[in-house]
């Protein structure tokens, strides 16, 4: 969080200050309430990951009611972009941070594995605003991947054998060539641009 | 690429020995016959001409001659046959370094290419002839670039394209500004220099000098194209070049004319520049303007060539050429609109068109692109002999060396201010590669020849100077290019091919990060991309996409596209031994279902069991038969011939189902007439193999029916019936599309087995191709 930049944090807390009605904490139906929302297949998802407790690194499990300006500052805090002095470890620690953002978001039970049936909720949310075609094809599509996950990472199973769900390290492997670290950031977040806007439309 | 796919491995011995010798015997051969091409020109012998004459002058009464058995008119047909001599020279010259083994792995192909024409130019000279004018600027913009240029504009890769675009634009524009002002006025201050010896180059105008700068300041395409393709680096660097050739056509054309135009009057006013301004807006916005109009032009009319698919591919071609014609006509950038044509029409064609008009396309831009790259750089060579040149020391050497120092400040100081607006920042290498990578080619010269020899005195030297920018950058350059983005361990290009978890989670990404925005409220361009989706989805997809394929998302798409791949590998493969998957593995879709309990008692099971014996023929019989198979059994799992309702899995085994039901429909329904034959092996195969139509899948429906599959009793008439059918089959010759899975495994080994089951279902769910009115009720018998 030290990596905000003032002015960033004043942004911010701008905006926080809006959606909260210039109360302290946050609700869930403050953020349903933004209407640019309506139109995102995921939108509980990422509702959700706001208030999941496992997205403020304290080791805690399990979600808020409300959260509070420090809370939302966290999870922010994932979606920095890397600077060119971010080092090699540095960007290893931010890639794996950023996966373990989306992991938790699909790992809903929080049992540390993504089951077939969370990838299927997963894939069925992604093209829940297609339709009945989006629906049919979701389960296909999900035990693909699926199958394209235990492949990869476990190629000799015996038919009896059973994949139990995909856990991080399986999560990270099949993600790897989307370079994380560049991709998962909102450009505001970068400390160099000029270009703000927090705060300016009405939610 | 596509030039790649030459096995030389055919030939046996001595094949580099084999291989010189054929390129030996083809430069001779063109050199000798060319000569004679241009003897027979009208100009030159008028022999041959009278010749003609009387013998075509069959109705006079001259005076009788002996009847012409065998005559040689070569008049007749001199213009094709020079130019397929040409094109076939060039095509063997391609052929002839793939089978040089180490030749093409040292020398990029357009160095090759060059000495080609030089050494085909020089036996032209040799034998005395007048080398033809090749490199004829019209000849070079309206015929041999646009393939090169349409090819790499309709497989443009569009995300890492837009993602780059702010960068791309800095580098084409303002890059191309101060390399041409940078080039152009150093030129001029050298030429001024030595006031005591006055030479030749004093009499140069600045204007000129600007002019020149500009022409020899362009990135061009072709070249990038041709170096780069063969060292493979990392998707970001290669589109940052190869965009930045594209889109710095705009500047070029504006620079070129306006310079063309001010230099007979002598000055350039404030005015004028700020015209100049203008002028490149209107130029670079007007030409991606008539290019998007006749791309969904282009779009719109696939939509309707559902029933004649055999043109599908020319209209693809004459709409693109048509946009950069017009583009042409207007003093527009040509190449902006033809990249604005092809990728915008890109994404709605290909939903319409069939499977094989892609094909047609893919290969046919290619094949031409390739060979419109063969023979520019063979012209560039056979130009270089023909000259005219003078050669000014000075002049050239200056030239060469502003040239890679403007190029090399230029992409420094850019870098620098574009860094500050990036997230993925340039680093070094980055720089390295993109400065280096700033290569010259045939558009210098043509434009450079387009100049007027009256307006222009000093246009010789230019040319040479242009020469030798363009050999010096293509031969050093492109040489040492490769070894050294080994030395520098820059980032290749990743070969892995894209999985669809990726495309998951590239779309999960871009929800994610537009819903981040949307929460911040920040309008930042993932807020915009989404809006243009949906814009897309809503509006424009319903014209100009087809019946149903308008709905589709990307990620069917992506998915349905991804089987197709696969069951075609599957098929090239032999349906032999590997499979093509990347990490060969015995995972299958058992392994992934969720555990159920086993049930407590055998006999709780409501469907029976088959007897093993029988089972095994069945499998068998149904094995080498796969595609009448897929018509009579709906669905085939390897655990029993009898879906299990009470399994988890059975959801898919119905999706599976209604695309073989709709895939059966397709084939003319065989099981309501079982002794029809089926339709003629063409018209079997046109259908399997075609029309991405409508892919519409029906909802699962609560009831759901039992597939049964009584073959356990031989006595009961269906099951004979079953066999009969088989049986007959069997005796029927192959025909159409014959996909066998992997005979390997037969019997109890079950992971290979699985493998076929998957597969087989994999082929059976990419096979399906429903018509757009595919309705039919789910309670049909299974046997008649």
């Amino acid at each position: 969080m030290s990596d905000f930049s003032v002015e960033q944090i004043k942004n911010l807390h701008k905006r926080f200050e809006q959606l909260s009605g210039n109360e302290e904490t946050i609700s869930r139906e403050n953020l349903e309430n933004i209407p640019a929302l309506a139109n995102n297949p995921i939108r509980r998802q990422i509702i959700g990951a706001f208030f999941d407790k496992r997205n403020q690194h304290q080791n805690e499990v399990g979600s808020f009611e409300e959260i509070g300006f420090e809370q939302f500052l966290m999870v922010m805090s994932h979606f920095r972009p890397p600077t060119l002095k971010t080092t090699e470890e540095e960007r290893e620690t931010m890639r794996k941070e950023k996966l373990r953002f989306l992991f938790n978001m699909h790992d809903t039970d929080n049992d540390g594995t993504i089951t077939l049936e969370e990838y299927r909720k997963a894939v069925e949310e992604l093209l829940s605003k297609s339709g009945a075609i989006g629906q049919e094809a979701a389960k296909a599509i999900a035990d693909a991947a699926m199958l394209e996950v235990a492949s990869t990472n476990v190629p000799h199973m015996a038919p009896d054998d059973f994949y139990e769900g995909i856990t991080f390290e399986h999560f990270e492997q099949i993600l790897k060539g989307l370079e994380m670290e560049s991709r998962m950031h909102i450009r505001f977040l970068d400390v160099d641009t000029t270009t703000m806007h927090c705060g300016r439309s009405t939610s | 690429t596509f030039h790649k796919y030459l096995d030389p491995s055919g030939f046996g011995k001595s094949l580099p020995e084999q291989g010189l010798l054929l390129l030996v015997v083809l430069v001779l051969l063109e050199g000798s016959v060319l000569p004679l091409g241009a003897a027979s020109s009208p100009d030159v012998s008028h022999q041959d001409d009278s010749h003609n004459h009387k013998v075509a002058d069959h109705g006079v009464n001259a005076t009788k001659k002996v009847f012409p058995v065998l005559d040689v008119d070569y008049h007749h047909i001199q213009t094709p046959f020079e130019i397929s001599l040409w094109v076939l020279l060039a095509s063997l010259m391609k052929l002839g370094f793939h089978l040089i083994p180490r030749l093409s792995s040292i020398v990029p192909e357009s160095c090759l290419l060059i000495v080609v024409g030089l050494l085909v130019g020089g036996l032209i000279k040799l034998a005395g002839e007048q080398v033809p004018p090749v490199l004829d600027s019209r000849l070079f913009f309206l015929c041999l670039l646009p393939p090169i240029i349409l090819d790499a504009g309709y497989f443009l890769p569009i995300r890492p394209f837009m993602e780059n675009v702010g960068t791309i634009l800095m580098f084409a524009v303002v890059g191309t500004v101060w390399n041409a002002f940078f080039v152009g006025g150093l030129l001029y201050a050298v030429c001024q220099i030595q006031p005591a010896n006055p030479s030749s180059l004093h009499s140069i105008e600045l204007l000129h000098c600007l002019l020149f700068g500009s022409i020899i300041s362009a990135v061009d395409p072709v070249a990038v194209l041709a170096v780069f393709e063969e060292i493979h680096i990392n998707e970001l660097l290669h589109i940052l070049v190869f965009g930045e050739s594209l889109l710095n056509d705009a500047v070029t054309v504006v620079l070129y004319h306006l310079f063309v135009e001010y230099a007979g009057v002598g000055t350039v006013t404030v005015m004028d520049g700020f015209l100049g301004v203008i002028s490149f807006l209107v130029v670079a916005l007007g030409g991606v303007l008539v290019g998007a109009i006749y791309g969904i032009l282009a779009a719109f009319t696939s939509r309707f060539t559902s029933h004649t698919r055999v043109i599908e591919p020319l209209f693809v071609f004459v709409y693109s050429y048509m946009a950069y014609l017009s583009a042409e006509m207007f003093h527009l950038s040509g190449i902006m609109a033809l990249i604005a044509c092809g990728a915008v029409m890109r994404p709605y064609v290909e939903a319409n068109i069939s499977h094989k008009s892609h094909t047609t396309i893919k290969y046919f831009l290619k094949m031409w692109s390739s060979v419109s790259e063969t023979l520019i750089f063979i012209f560039l060579g056979v130009a270089t002999v023909d000259g005219p040149h003078s050669w000014n020391w000075t002049f050239v050497t200056v030239t060469v060396i502003l040239c890679l120092v403007a190029r090399v400040i230029g992409v420094v100081g850019l870098t620098y201010i574009i860094n500050k607006f990036r997230i993925v920042k340039l680093t070094t290498k980055d720089q390295f590669i993109v400065a280096y990578g700033g290569l010259r080619g045939a558009i210098a010269f043509s434009l450079g020849f387009l100049l007027d020899q009256n307006q222009f005195a000093h246009r010789k030297m230019f040319l040479t100077a242009i020469i030798t920018v363009i050999f010096f950058t293509v031969f050093v350059q492109g040489m040492t290019i490769k070894p050294l983005v080994e030395l520098l361990a820059v980032k290749k290009k990743q070969e892995a091919k894209r999985s669809i978890n990726e495309e998951i989670h590239t779309q999960f990404l871009d929800h994610l990060l537009t819903g981040i925005e949307d929460i911040c409220g920040h309008y930042g361009h993932h807020h915009w991309k989404d809006k243009l989706n949906r814009f897309n989805k809503k509006y424009v997809k319903k014209c100009l996409i087809a019946g149903e394929r308008s709905k589709e998302p990307q990620l069917i798409a992506f998915y349905h596209k991804m089987e197709m791949k696969q069951a075609i590998e599957l098929v090239e493969s032999g349906g032999g031994v590997k499979l093509p998957s990347a990490v060969p593995s015995t995972v299958s879709m058992q392994n992934i279902q969720p555990k159920k309990p086993p049930p407590a008692k055998a006999a709780e099971r409501a469907l029976p069991q088959l007897p093993k014996g029988r089972e095994e023929e069945i499998r068998k019989i149904l094995r080498s038969n796969l595609q009448r198979t897929r018509q009579r059994l709906r669905s085939y799992n390897r655990h029993t011939l009898v879906a299990d309702p009470y399994e988890d899995g059975f959801s898919d085994l119905l999706i599976k189902k209604q695309k073989m039901i709709e895939l059966e429909k397709k084939m003319n329904n065989y099981l309501t007439v079982p002794a029809a034959p089926p339709d003629s092996p063409t018209m079997c195969r046109a259908r399997l193999a075609s029309d991405p139509q409508a892919y519409s899948m029906k909802p699962v429906s609560d009831s759901v029916p039992v597939i049964q599959v009584d073959l356990a009793s031989p006595q009961s008439p269906d099951s004979v019936n079953v066999m009969d059918e088989f049986r007959r089959a069997n005796q029927e010759e192959d025909q159409g599309l014959m996909m066998k899975p992997p005979q390997g495994s037969s019997g109890s080994n079950k992971p290979g087995e699985a493998d076929t089951t998957r597969d087989q279902q994999r082929l059976m769910r990419c096979l399906s191709d429903p018509g757009p009115s595919a309705d039919e009720d789910e309670d049909e018998p299974f046997l008649p």
